[in-house]
């Protein structure tokens, strides 16, 4: 009898796969249940961002930060402002910069709403989505009422934000903290003592405090690992200084251990929105040097210089002296950088993105290895991937 | 000729007569199951659920069912086209025929046999050809992988499922399931027999391939499973298959542990009740948790299952047999013969 080699089936797991998030394509080669190996194919999203940026004035750049990680798009302006107003060497009103740290949470819980919900849904439970979508709805009009758009903000400008929160916005948003712990509670309910989700989590997707760092986490994923490293506390910007707020850490590293970070996340974001709320100073929301920022219309009216300036900011745009920098903040997925490298020009030489996602990416591999198919949608959806930033 | 009409012909007639009369209801039925599950998930996710089509939506499902009729039977190209197409014509007709022998209300059954439970167990031990057939048929890896799931599956709950079903005959004394709904006249099965009747429940959940146990079809991993390949008609047999299914599985719950037609307390007022609507009621309060735990739990993971299959339910029910047995014979609570 002739010998029979056994061959592991490959399975092809996305790009057009419910579980995926979005276009990732992950060749598994699998031995019955178990996965041997996970390829994970990028770039089907590529859409340039990097090279499109170097085409436009400084201004113009914003927008293609909110089309990187499309649910959490104000967190990724806020990394490329403060970058170009390192270069530029300008300071943001005080009103500007809690404006931008309130947003920031908003969208830290936007965001995390989506991972966690999404990723029940991966192991199966459905019902979290629909309700947090409810909360979610209420977060995206927020954005809507302070820029004009739900998703695609463009809101966080160099040199502060565009323009000032609208009368009323300010209780509605305390209104939501006021509720929205009664949505937590009802998710929490539903997963975290479920004994279902904890056999599908817990265990799931291990990475120790040091494989983590080796491996580039950031953001929760590292803090699930049991590193406290967060940026708002390590290095803050804006007035994360002032704001008090605990950096929740996770002790086992796997799939449960991310979930529970990102939801105390959520509750830590609560408190520093209420405090941003409870100090936010009146006055401008934009540095007043209008070279580098828009004059009220109403100056325009009657100042002919007011109007040279406007004319020149939205054809030329503004000059940043020649230097480089890598600016980074916390966004909800974690370390999101901009390297971004100024000539002198109206116009960015190179602007490289690090987006935590990429790095998580890498890791879905050591992750998924020797685990079963259905941990791979458990594992992808703890790591909270999002292709818009992978693939850039 | 009059002879032939009276012996052969008008009996064939009257059973296809009554064919027609289970058949046409649980049809119904099973269509406006799933406008009930897409109406009660909804409210419970904070949505409408369709209230579009008629009043209420309460045309969508005729609306769902003709709009899979008038659609392409698509057959892939490396698919067996015979099997695949006999698959799931299988789990249709399985999921009907077993309505034969279940009682829905005092002597309203087609074919009251004695060996009426022992036949429902073996309709519904074969349901997993179906799937099996489909999943190998289609020559595809997702409804591969979700094929053999599901066959591991209903056979590991389908061995616990057969010690609950022991547990009752020894209560009952009868494998005729009037006989053993008549049984239940003082008390319900499922005060006596408690833990049985969780294990049943659960088991049925595992059976019909629904939530927490829907691994053959989990959307996450295995897109929909076994069922990836068909459209149209093939497709919404397979569908009316599975719904038909849980209510016969329901129906088995009810006559087995609820007390099938009889009203929960022997009083004048609720005897005046007709049997079916006891039935259908209890019918109704078993599908709903079936519903409300496909909202609420997520999905066990292949190896969990087999574990609890193997490890947890196996064990309690065969327990729970030696149990039963043993307090049947120390106390000498023969059951008597009902009839």
């Amino acid at each position: 009898m002739s010998e029979v080699a056994i061959k592991n089936m490959t399975l092809n797991f996305g790009p057009q796969h419910p579980a995926a998030h979005g276009v990732l394509r992950l060749v598994l080669e699998m031995d019955g249940e178990v996965v041997e190996r996970a390829d994970p194919h990028i770039g089907l999203l590529h859409r340039g961002t990097e090279k499109l940026i170097e085409y436009k004035t400084y201004l113009q750049a914003v927008p293609y930060f909110d089309r990187l990680d499309y649910v959490s798009p104000m967190c990724q302006e806020h990394t490329y402002a403060l970058a170009v107003e390192k270069l530029l060497g300008i300071e943001v009103p005080e009103r500007g910069q809690y404006i931008r740290v309130l947003f920031s949470e908003i969208t830290r819980i936007l965001n995390h709403i989506m991972n966690l919900t999404t990723y029940a849904l991966d192991v199966g439970a459905m019902t979290p989505l629909l309700w947090g979508f409810e909360e979610r709805e209420r977060m995206m009009e927020f954005y809507e009422r302070v820029s004009g758009a739900r998703l695609h903000a463009a809101y966080f400008r160099p040199g502060g934000v565009h323009q000032d929160m609208p009368a009323g916005l300010a209780e509605d948003i305390y209104a939501f903290c006021e509720s929205f712990p009664k949505f937590l509670a009802d998710m929490e309910s539903l997963l975290t003592d479920n004994r279902i989700f904890k056999q599908r989590t817990v265990d799931i997707g291990v990475f120790s405090a040091e494989e983590a760092m080796d491996w580039g986490m950031s953001g929760p994923t590292l803090r699930a690992s049991g590193v406290a490293w967060d940026l708002r506390k390590s290095q803050p910007y804006d007035v994360y200084d002032r704001m008090d707020f605990d950096v929740p850490v996770g002790k086992t590293g796997d799939c449960y251990a991310r979930y529970l970070v990102r939801v105390e996340e959520m509750r830590q974001s609560l408190r520093i929105i209420k405090q941003c709320l409870d100090e936010m100073p009146d006055g401008p929301v934009m540095t007043q040097n209008h070279k580098l920022t828009p004059p009220r219309r109403g100056e325009m009216k009657h100042s002919m210089e007011a109007l040279i300036h406007h004319f020149k900011l939205y054809t030329e745009g503004y000059h940043v002296p020649a230097g480089e920098t890598y600016t980074a903040v916390e966004a909800p997925k974690g370390e999101f950088g901009v390297y971004l490298v100024a000539d002198g020009s109206n116009k960015p030489y190179r602007c490289k993105i690090r987006a935590p996602g990429f790095a998580f990416m890498q890791a879905v591999e050591a992750l998924t290895k020797g685990h079963m198919l259905a941990d791979v949608p458990a594992v992808i959806g703890s790591l909270d991937i999002v292709f818009g930033e992978v693939d850039r | 000729m009059v002879e032939f009409w009276w012996s052969y012909a008008w009996p064939t007639l009257w059973i296809v007569i009554q064919i027609l009369f289970i058949v046409v209801p649980l049809l119904i039925v099973v269509a406006y199951l799933t406008y009930a599950e897409r109406k009660v998930i909804g409210f419970m996710q904070l949505r409408m659920g369709p209230n579009v089509v008629g009043p209420f939506g309460l045309l969508q499902p005729f609306a769902d069912a003709l709009k899979l009729m008038t659609k392409e039977l698509i057959i892939p190209t490396g698919a067996n086209r015979v099997v695949f197409l006999i698959a799931p014509m299988l789990t249709f007709v399985l999921a009907m025929i077993g309505w034969a022998v279940i009682p829905v209300a005092d002597g309203w059954v087609l074919s009251d046999i004695n060996v009426g439970i022992l036949y429902l167990f073996a309709i519904s031990s074969l349901g997993v050809y179906g799937i099996i057939m489909a999943g190998w048929a289609s020559n595809s890896k997702y409804p591969f992988l979700g094929a053999l799931r599901s066959a591991a599956q209903m056979v590991s709950y389908e061995v616990s499922i057969g010690f609950v079903i022991i547990t009752v005959l020894l209560a009952v004394g009868s494998l005729n399931l009037s006989d053993i709904v008549l049984a239940q006249q003082d008390v319900w099965f499922f005060i006596p027999l408690f833990p049985m009747f969780i294990v049943f429940v659960i088991s049925a959940l595992a059976e019909t391939n629904r939530a927490p146990f829907d691994l053959p079809e989990a959307e996450a991993e295995l897109v929909t499973g076994y069922n990836v390949e068909y459209s149209a008609m093939a497709f919404a047999l397979f569908f009316l298959g599975e719904y038909a299914n849980m209510v016969m599985m329901s129906g088995m719950t009810v006559i087995l542990f609820l007390g099938g037609w009889l009203p929960p307390l022997d009083i004048a007022i609720l005897n005046w009740v007709p049997g079916i609507v006891w039935f259908a009621l209890k019918v109704s309060a078993m599908l709903f948790v079936f519903l409300w735990v496909r909202a609420t739990l997520p999905r066990y993971r292949y190896d969990q299952l087999m574990r609890l299959g193997w490890k947890v339910f196996l064990p309690a029910s065969l327990l729970w047999v030696v149990v039963t047995a043993g307090a049947i014979v120390v106390f000498d609570w023969y059951p008597g013969i009902v009839n």
